[in-house]
């Protein structure tokens, strides 16, 4: 593949060889024209052979995108995008006659998920956790699928659930985020390609960390997640989500859309290791990251927690919400954010107390380096019926570095004299003497920045699942090389 | 094993060493006096690589490497070993973890495997029931809300894993009870052996009588102005730096 080959060597001359994860795959894909338009809307149906409901959705969603205009409050320096100069929907061949077991897959792409150190061979996964590796545009495989269904609980595609579960999906897609909320929620919900579906039934704790790997791999392909996550009464689930993508010269979108939906009692734990490319020292390629991601506490007693680490992508814009409905519910947002060279990060989250006795906690540690500039934004709004209301935010801002800049964006609306907020944020450079003491010891100096800053993030980071702690660990000190000495 | 020649330091254009020579061979133990600001830290600090300070002269030769070539943590893992006057506090690493990643950092640069994680457990476990440091301490978050005199044991548990060839102590003495000074010292003379060498920088002659030092030098305003034996740290308690300086 001509294509493919000249990636290659445009890859080779990038001499950005530190991203670990730049390799791509060469597999021929299956892929409609480039453009945005009805006609592509309809092809991507069709490949999924989705029911009707399902496409008058999509064009509905479409028609309100041309309507929206872009969003304009990130602190970030978005270049124009052209809709018509992207590709909408690419799968490998390989994978359009779905295949029945593991044995079936492209050896190619079960290679490049082991490259990325996340093995699909069953005899493998052994640790606990069960994946859904998504490629492109669609599911890979979905391991561990027989002892989730024992329990009721179910763990698929959404595509496939739009077919085995449409009651389900019919209810809650769009339900948390409007179609309308904003462009690129409209924009995923036109054309979004894949993403997991998660239902946990009443009275079930998952057993396992369920886990799905988006991986972008096609030249020019936008990815458009769709992920939903219902957690039934007194359920629980933990649930991570892992991106990386190779290295290319162009930009390429990321515009994802996450909903979950808590209801009495049950809880949610999801938690997001983000490694997409970033983009050369320059600011030449890497992955526009727009992300919009809300949870609902619907019912009383509910939680959802959202933690992030956000070392990738060229642009990062995302705001992991909480909307808190249900009585006694709790939101918490952890979020370690690396911005390092030309990188932007525009994130932070919302909390919304709605109903009584509703807590919510705020911890974001925000680390800039290079030339990268790193804002968190954050609203807490306490409605009038959210009597008792209580939120906790805390910002620390670390810069590495004469040319970074770290901003703290945090709103407050309160309309219930009950209701106790309480922020705390600091802006700090790394400390010198820390890394003379640290070299002294005999660690280098990127060793040294990287133990400094995970000691900074450790607040955050000790809230992920244990398996992947210390990979995140791995991945802070691997982002932050080159920006010191 | 270490030769300064001619000494020249300056930090933002104030000249603070100002020609000194000092000579340490294996198997020593030196004490180096002097009163406040007359440069004892300073030269902690320029040998163990810390940047801001300009060598304005002279030389310093390392077991026959150039000394000032060397990158700081090239130098630590070279075997020299500064037990800070001011250890520093690092939030959220535990000290445990850092303890086991200073040692490997240095096997790494010997080309050594990484030490395993049983055999790791059992040297801190033996050096810091040495020192009578509890367990609970290594897993607090390194020299963040330790005391004064714990942090100076800290630096001597770190000191005695890594086995420095050459190790100086600033002002470790400082801020230790009776117990832990006698504990602390006992750390020391046990390291002590024909292949390493010590430069312990003190205010006090009672830690030399616990490590007794080969020789004992008296810095003032950047140079050495005496040397001896320890008579010489005797002579300093009765006389005071003032009168000493002036015999030399
Ligand atoms: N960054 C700096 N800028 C200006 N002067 C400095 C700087 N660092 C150290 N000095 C000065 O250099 C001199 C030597 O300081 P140093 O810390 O080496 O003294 P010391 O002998 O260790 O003293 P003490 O016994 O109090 O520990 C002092 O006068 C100090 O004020
Ligand atoms: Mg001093």
């Amino acid at each position: 593949m001509a294509a493919t080959e000249q990636t290659i060597k445009q890859v080779n001359t990038l001499g950005s060889s530190d991203y670990k994860y730049g390799f791509s795959t060469e597999v021929d894909e299956i892929r409609p024209p480039k453009g945005l338009n009805e006609e592509i809307i309809k092809f991507i149906s069709a490949q999924k052979d989705e029911p009707e409901w399902m496409l008058e959705w999509r064009l509905n969603a479409f028609k309100v995108f041309n309507k929206l205009p872009k969003p304009q409050w990130a602190k970030l320096n978005i270049p124009e995008i052209d809709y018509q100069d992207c590709y909408y929907y690419s799968i490998p061949k390989s994978l359009k006659d779905k295949p029945k077991s593991l044995d079936e897959i492209d050896p190619e792409i079960l290679k490049t998920y082991e490259k990325l150190g996340i093995p699909l061979k069953e005899q493998k996964i052994l640790s606990g956790i069960a994946v859904d590796a998504v490629f492109d545009s669609v599911s890979v495989a979905t391991t561990y699928k027989k002892q989730l269904s024992d329990l009721g609980i179910v763990f698929c595609s959404i595509s496939e659930a739009v077919k085995t579960h449409p009651e389900l999906v019919k209810k809650y897609l769009g339900s948390v985020i409007p179609v309308s909320d904003h462009s690129f929620a409209a924009l995923n919900s036109a054309v979004f390609t894949d993403g997991s579906f998660i239902y946990i039934p009443e009275g079930v704790r998952c057993p396992v960390e369920l886990s799905t790997y988006f991986r972008i791999n096609a030249m020019n392909t936008g990815q458009f997640e769709r992920t939903l996550i219902i957690a039934d009464k007194d359920s629980y689930v933990s649930y991570l989500e892992g991106c990386t993508a190779p290295m290319r010269d162009e930009n390429q979108l990321h515009a994802a859309n996450v909903e979950l939906v808590a209801l009495d009692n049950a809880e949610i734990k999801y938690s997001t290791v983000q490694n997409w490319y970033p983009g050369d020292k320059e600011g030449k390629g890497g992955i526009y990251n727009f992300v919009t991601k809300r949870g609902a506490c619907r019912g009383k007693n509910s939680k959802i927690s959202w933690t992030q680490v956000e070392t990738g992508s060229a642009i990062t814009w995302k705001y992991p919400s909480c909307i808190l409905q249900g009585d006694n519910s709790k939101g918490e947002f952890y979020s370690v954010a690396i911005t390092n060279n030309m990188q932007q990060a525009d994130t932070g989250t919302k909390m919304i107390h709605i109903g009584k006795n509703t807590s919510s906690k705020i911890i974001s540690k925000g680390i800039s380096a290079g030339k990268a500039n790193n804002t968190y934004r954050g609203l807490v709004n306490i409605l009038s019926k959210a009597k008792n209301a209580r939120n906790f935010t805390q910002c620390d801002s670390l810069l590495i570095g004469n040319q970074c800049g770290a901003h703290t964006v945090p709103y407050i609306e309160s309309s219930n004299s009950d209701s106790m907020v309480e922020h705390e944020a600091t802006t700090s450079k790394i400390n010198e003497d820390q890394l003379f003491y640290c070299q002294q010891r005999g660690l280098n100096s990127e060793d040294a920045v990287g133990l400094i800053v995970n000691g900074f993030c450790k607040e955050v980071l000790q809230h992920l699942p244990m398996e992947f702690a210390v990979e995140a660990q791995k991945l802070v000190a691997i982002s932050l090389e080159g920006s010191v000495g | 094993m270490l030769e300064i020649k001619n000494l020249h330091v300056s930090i933002e254009e104030k000249k603070i060493i100002k020609g000194l020579d000092l000579s340490i061979n294996k198997g020593e133990v030196h004490a180096l006096m002097g009163p406040n600001g007359s440069g004892k830290s300073t030269l902690s600090y320029v040998l163990s690589g810390k940047d801001k300070y300009e060598i304005n002269d002279g030389t310093i030769d390392y077991n026959g490497k150039n000394l000032l070539e060397l990158d700081v943590d090239e130098r630590a893992n070279e075997g020299l070993f500064l037990a800070f006057q001011y250890p520093m506090e690092i939030p959220g690493v535990q000290t445990s973890f850092f303890l086991k990643t200073a040692i490997n950092s240095k096997r790494k640069y010997l080309g050594q495997s990484e030490m395993d994680a049983l055999e790791f457990a059992k040297l801190m476990k033996s050096k810091a029931e040495e020192l009578n440091i509890s367990t609970e301490m290594l897993k607090r978050d390194l020299n963040v809300n330790y005391s004064g005199g714990e942090k100076k044991k800290q630096e001597i548990l770190q000191m005695s894993m890594l086995s420095p060839k050459m190790a100086i102590l600033d002002e470790t003495d400082s801020g230790l009870d009776i117990d832990a000074l006698r504990i602390v010292s006992e750390g020391v003379n046990k390291l002590r052996n024909n292949e390493n060498s010590f430069l312990v920088i003190t205010h006090y002659q009672r830690l030399l009588n616990y490590i007794k030092p080969d020789f004992v030098h008296i810095i003032a305003d950047g140079k050495i102005v005496k040397s001896g034996d320890y008579s010489l740290a005797l002579e300093l308690e009765e006389k005071g730096y003032e009168e000493i300086s002036q015999t030399a």
